[in-house]
């Protein structure tokens, strides 16, 4: 990278491929060919920036300028201008939404100025597919550090130091989670990594092996030789096309350089590493239902112990981690278990990758220090509610998280204070919701998602939340009652308490949590049979203010079953039997006629 | 690939061709009980979904019970037993584009098309499923046709998508 006078990073990430940022990759190459500048200007195509809200994102190095909702027709203008001129592209710049004023570089823009990145530290900078840049930054340095300096033993012990935990979301200790693979006695032991991540509305890991897969490739071998393992093998969802096609770049560059494979850096060590694809299975994130899908079986876990650390994979003792934990292991290694202990809280030390989405001015992906509050996540990193709103709640820990409302905005992102707050850290979705969002229905939306996941292996978990699914349903058809209320809570309890795995005991979190926080939501449902956020369609209907209708007739016409009559310049009608509730002819008329009732 | 149907008494007929595919690609994985999902991966990337008379093959090939196989094929929802349509649409329903309205999006997916998640229009052209976060949060609501990604789209989009490819000519998804 330092070869060149200046450098494009376009971004590489899933989000911005998909509004076209590979044209504008191609069209970038080929007009600096054009102009026979491609020895002084290098386009790289990185992973994730983050900043996915305005993707395509275009970032120039040295000068850091950040380039947002670049097409391919803008490729001309950044190199007439901005390259050859040295004049930055104006309508290019981002627009800080509070000044107006653009925002000339990425260090003067609030969505980074906050963040602490470890974990994502190669994403948005380094071509993924270049094993060479990764290691200019430190890469495979660790790996090299703990094959020829350090003993196991102390690897383990500098990773117990660093007080790593889980990122996977249950934030078990790492390091210990390496000791008791290491004293589990086999001829074969495995290190496995985790990157079945199937939570709805999160993106962490994908985004690290999209956008750095060499530092789990190098964490893996770390662990295989911590614990003694020589094969290491990757449960990847199949879904995810692009970081397995950039996994096997790294891996296969990795063997050619002798990173990986026999006699590595001639130290004695060997260590390969596979894939193995997941098949859509939630459930499967569960590690001992994602050792049995890698077994070629259906993924139902069972009970522990016996932890994998004991028996695992084939039977033999496996360490499981996710993608993120292992990401944070080189820095680790590289910087000190010193370093990494200073960041964070007492008891969550590091950095946590967040995929933030939902009702927010800033979707995107970031990584903060815990105990950063959720305040400053949402306003200063994530710049506020979408359309001027009113915020209603956070959602964190997917599925198996809860709901948490505007009092606990200030509570510090970690393990315990998420927990003890009603919800969990989880794997790292955040989603944000605001005033026109139902707690029923996103309770309800859980809910559908943990039947469809539900491996059905157990009762409660099987047969529960069905029950509970069907409750909620009840309610937001305006068939509830307060007996449903009590019913709901008493079910839930029993479904968290008397299933196998974590998947059963957390799926009444969503329910629990909105009841707990929004309780008096819940009672509007069934006792006055409204939906106050307006969007539990049974409940609602739409009607059209006479004194405002003018008959212009283009609701009638525009309705798509045909509910609505009346005569030219004279007041309609909406036929509620025949309504299907699409709310097309209020977002049309152009008096304001037609409301909610 | 080369398989017939038989649409009144849903059977499958497998070609010559198809058979030895089918044969060749267990072979590859030494017919490895272990190696079942990634056998199903493969086979399902050659044919677009897996019919009953192929789980039957391959519980064959690799000596064990079609329950076996029929018990896998049914747990991971990548896995089909129906066909596709020519243009498969799915629609994301991660958190992040069900709070940016991608149920009125499937509704209206739906309607337009008449045919429910999981199905495929009667001229084989269209099939809908619903999918579980692709990672473009920053684009929600998102509708995937095939590969090409649709972001941010609203209820009235979706007639103008459907239309445009069967007209058989679907313009460039970019949208701003």
């Amino acid at each position: 990278m330092t070869d060149y006078r200046m450098n494009i990073l376009v971004c590489g990430g899933t989000g911005c491929r998909s509004s076209e940022g590979a044209n504008l990759y191609d069209e970038l190459v080929s007009l600096l060919a054009d102009k026979g500048l491609e020895k002084e200007i290098q386009v790289v195509s990185t992973g994730c920036f983050g900043f996915c809200e305005k993707g395509p994102v275009v970032k120039i190095l040295p000068d850091n300028t950040f380039y947002v909702q670049v097409q391919a027709a803008d490729a001309r203008e950044i190199i007439e201008e901005h390259v050859i001129k040295g004049r930055k592209v104006e309508h290019l710049l981002y627009v800080a939404p509070e000044s107006g004023k653009k925002v000339p570089d990425s260090k003067h823009m609030d969505f980074y100025k906050k963040q602490v990145r470890i974990a994502l530290r190669n994403c948005g900078f380094i071509n993924p597919e270049n094993i060479d840049e990764y290691v200019a930054r430190e890469g495979y340095a660790a790996m090299a550090k703990c094959l020829g300096e350090m003993t196991p033993e102390q690897v383990i012990k500098e990773i117990k130091k660093a007080e790593l935990r889980g990122r996977g979301g249950a934030g078990f200790p790492t390091g210990t989670k390496w000791e008791l693979t290491r004293k589990s006695e086999a001829d074969q032991k495995y290190v496995v990594c985790n990157a079945d991540e199937g939570d709805p509305g999160a993106f962490m890991d994908r985004s690290i092996l999209e956008g750095d897969p060499h530092s789990v490739i190098e964490a893996m071998a770390i662990c295989g030789y911590c614990i003694g393992a020589d094969k290491g093998l990757v449960y990847i969802r199949a879904e995810y096309p692009l970081a397995i096609k950039r996994l096997k770049i790294a891996l296969d560059q990795a063997r050619n350089y002798g990173l990986l494979g026999e006699n590595i850096l001639n130290t004695g060590f060997d260590f390969e590493i596979e894939l193995r694809y997941g098949a859509g299975a939630f459930v499967c994130g569960e590690e001992t239902a994602l050792i049995h899908s890698m077994e070629g079986k259906r993924g139902e876990p069972t009970f522990k112990p016996p932890f994998p650390a004991e028996k695992g994979y084939l039977g033999k003792p496996t360490n499981v981690n996710n993608v993120e934990t292992y990401a944070n292991i080189p820095p680790i290694i590289n910087k000190g278990a010193k370093w990494f202990s200073s960041i964070g809280t007492e008891k969550s030390k590091g950095t946590k990758v967040f995929a933030l989405a939902g009702k927010i001015n800033n979707v995107g992906l970031i990584e903060v220090p815990m105990g950063t509050t959720l305040r400053e996540v949402i306003y200063d990193i994530g710049g506020g509610i979408k359309n001027g709103k009113e915020f209603k709640a956070v959602q964190t820990g997917g599925p198996s998280g809860g709901c948490l409302t505007k009092n606990f905005l200030d509570t510090p992102i970690d393990y315990e204070s998420l927990t003890k707050a009603g919800s969990m850290m989880g794997s790292g979705g955040m989603i944000v919701m605001d005033e026109d969002d139902c707690m029923v229905s996103i309770a309800k939306f859980y809910l559908e998602f943990t039947l469809d996941e539900s491996c059905g292996k157990c009762n409660p978990c099987r047969i529960g939340n069905k029950r509970l699914w069907e409750i909620l349903d009840k309610i937001s058809k305006g068939n509830g009652t307060k007996e449903d209320l009590n019913r709901l809570k008493l079910l839930s309890n029993v479904v968290k308490d008397a299933s196998l795995c974590g998947l059963g005991q957390t799926s009444p979190n969503p329910i629990l949590s909105t009841m707990d926080n929004f309780w008096d939501e819940y009672l509007a449902h069934v006792e006055d049979k409204r939906c106050p956020a307006g969007q539990c369609k049974a409940m609602m209907q739409y009607v059209i203010d006479p004194n405002k209708c003018t008959g212009c007739t283009l609701c009638s016409r525009i309705c798509p079953v045909s509910a609505i009559e009346g005569e030219r310049k004279k007041p309609h009608e909406i036929d509620p039997e025949t309504c299907i509730k699409c709310g097309a002819c209020m977002e049309k008329c152009k008096f304001e006629a037609i409301s909610v009732a | 690939m080369e398989i017939t149907r038989d649409l009144k008494n849903h059977k499958v007929q497998l070609s010559e061709n198809a058979i030895a595919l089918v044969k060749k690609i267990c072979r590859r994985f030494n017919y490895e009980e272990g190696e079942l999902i990634n056998i199903l991966h493969a086979v399902q990337s050659q044919f677009g979904y897996l019919p009953a008379e192929i789980q039957e093959l391959i519980a064959k090939e690799l000596d064990i019970s079609v329950a076996k196989v029929y018990g896998v094929v049914t747990f991971y929802s990548f896995f089909t037993m129906k066909p596709k349509g020519k243009y498969p649409i799915s629609l994301c329903m991660g958190t992040a584009c069900y709070v940016r309205g991608a149920e009125n999006i499937l509704n209206e997916i739906k309607r337009q098309l008449n045919i429910d998640e999981g199905e495929t229009t009667p001229d084989g052209l269209f099939s809908l499923s619903s999918l579980r976060c692709v990672g473009a949060c920053g684009l929600a609501p998102v509708l995937m046709v095939g590969e090409k990604v649709y972001g941010r789209v609203a209820q009235a989009d979706v007639r103008k998508i459907i239309s445009e490819y069967k007209a058989g000519c679907p313009t460039h998804p970019s949208k701003e």
